[in-house]
């Protein structure tokens, strides 16, 4: 597995149809929104866990693709459970030379971990040892229009307590509210760096199976909430080099989208045909090649 | 001392925390200069050399937004990371259900700053560092965006984008930055080797210019 030695920028375009994206705990879970510009909001965060989940999801058990910062349904803890209950041990893993120090162990977790591999992690709480910081740095994704979010009341058919049914005279109704919105395309900016690449063992591998979680990761975090979410495009800029041969936002300005042609002005998106993304190729500079991967 | 740099950089978010204010975090109202000095680590570093940042220019009007996300609260344990590469516990892990706090964050909104710099030679410098030399990789750097890694405002979900400055461009101030604005005491930089004792210094904004006077540092003899 050769360590990931290109510097590399992308470009991911995902939508979503009548869901909420990422709730904000500020605004009662609402869908979040810059409210200078009434543009939709993705963290950072909110991508890197769906990341997580997929890989522990594709990876199951295999080595050396382990979570470290976990959800709490990860069907891997049932295989775990089946292993324990078999009397089985746990695999052995290999044992570090004797007084190893701070940077065995940091090496150890990202050998182990792909999300430490990835995105680095915090490792002590001594201040000197074990912070390493991984290649994939995230940007928070936002819309390309402003969004509109729609609260949705809905009603349940039944109550959670005795007293509550009491309240109603046996109606047993409650009323619930969903926020949703309707429709938007939302565009997230990456960057990879081969020098953290270095520090932490992120591979070519592992850069694949990232744009595979990218592609894919919505398909695995189907919910109540967040109707339907859809990775429409993904593409990489791959540096010849590990420091580069242009910045980073030339690169990134030459994917844009745009409205359809057809599309009235007035007419809100609803779709991702209301959208046209489009990659100005002839712009691109020498030493770098675009990856079209979605 | 050598001839100075100039270097743009931006972004649509910043975070420079107050780390008197670290649980919820809220930033600075301007780039501080450790932050700065960061940033162009990422452009050009090397052992010979150690950046010095002499004035900071605010290039848009400064406004801050918040955001609440869903974080952990632990970091993950030496002993606990030592004994599973042992081999004497199962691997460690953090569940995020059980370690949550939601933390709001006073961001700035789309920042645009001018960094001026210099850098000094230091002790660990080899006979083929010259002060020539790396002045002119930095500023090659600067102007074909190449970088070690892309730099960030602050923490790493804030992406800075950068540049060379345009001629004549500084010329230009902001209205809603014109005058005298006291930012109070802001943090000037780590010491690092002085048991990274932080320093501070009185920052005064005057026409949107932050001057930085210098770092002495008391961990090594200011050169």
């Amino acid at each position: 597995m050769s360590v990931l030695s290109n510097r590399i920028e992308f470009v991911y375009y995902f939508d979503v149809t009548n869901g909420n994206p990422n709730g904000d705990p500020d605004m009662g879970n609402m869908p979040r929104v810059d409210p200078a510009t009434q543009k939709g909001l993705v963290t950072d965060v909110c991508l890197k866990r769906k990341i997580r989940n997929f890989v522990a999801l594709a990876k199951g058990d295999a080595a050396g693709y382990d979570i470290y910062v976990r959800e709490r349904a990860i069907l891997n803890e049932q295989n775990r459970r089946a292993y324990d209950d078999l009397g089985m041990s746990w695999e052995p893993r290999k044992l570090p030379k004797k007084g190893e120090d701070a940077k065995a162990v940091t090496e150890w977790m990202c050998k182990t971990f792909f999300d430490i591999r990835a995105f680095g992690a915090v490792m002590t709480t001594d201040v000197n040892c074990g912070q390493v910081r991984g290649p994939t740095q995230i940007t928070f994704a936002q819309s390309v229009d402003a969004i509109q979010p729609l609260p949705v009341s809905i009603t349940r058919m039944a109550v959670t307590t005795v007293a509550e049914a009491e309240k109603q005279s046996g109606d047993n109704r409650t009323m619930g509210e969903k926020h949703i919105v309707p429709y938007a395309l939302y565009r997230a900016e990456g960057f990879l760096s081969p020098h953290f690449a270095n520090a932490t063992g992120f591979s070519e591998d592992d850069l694949q199976l990232l744009w595979q979680a990218l592609i894919n990761m919505f398909d695995h975090d189907r919910s109540a909430s967040r109707g339907r979410m859809t990775a429409r495009r993904l593409i990489a800029f791959r540096h010849d080099s590990a420091l580069g041969n242009a910045p980073a936002h030339k690169l990134l300005e030459l994917v844009k989208a745009g409205s359809a042609a057809g599309r009235s002005p007035d007419a809100p998106a609803r779709t991702f045909e209301d959208y046209v993304v489009t990659f100005d190729e002839a712009g691109m500079p020498a030493g770098v090649t675009a990856e079209i991967l979605l | 001392m050598t001839r100075g740099i100039q270097i743009k950089v931006w972004g649509d978010y910043a975070l420079f925390s107050r780390p008197e204010f670290k649980t919820e975090r809220a930033s600075y109202e301007v780039l501080t200069p450790s932050a700065a000095r960061g940033i162009l680590e990422a452009v050009h570093w090397k052992r010979a050399i150690r950046w010095v940042i002499d004035r900071i220019h605010v290039r848009r009007p400064i406004r801050f937004e918040t955001i609440r996300r869903n974080e952990v609260a632990g970091k993950a344990p030496y002993t606990s990371a030592r004994q599973a590469a042992r081999g004497e516990k199962p691997m460690p892990y953090l569940v995020v259900e059980d370690d949550r706090q939601q933390r709001a964050a006073l961001v700035l909104r789309d920042v645009e700053y001018v960094i001026e710099a210099h850098f000094d030679m230091t002790d660990r410098a080899g006979p083929g560092d010259n002060p020539a030399k790396h002045l002119e990789m930095a500023r090659r750097r600067i102007e074909r965006g190449q970088c070690a890694w892309q730099p960030s405002l602050g923490t790493r979900e804030f992406t800075a984008f950068f540049g060379p400055v345009e001629p004549g461009e500084l010329e230009t101030v902001p209205d809603a930055l014109r005058g005298e604005r006291d930012l109070g005491w802001m943090l000037h930089d780590i010491d690092f080797a002085d048991g990274m004792t932080p320093h501070f210094f009185h920052a005064v904004l005057r026409d949107g210019v932050l001057d930085v006077p210098p770092f002495t540092p008391r961990g090594r003899a200011a050169s």
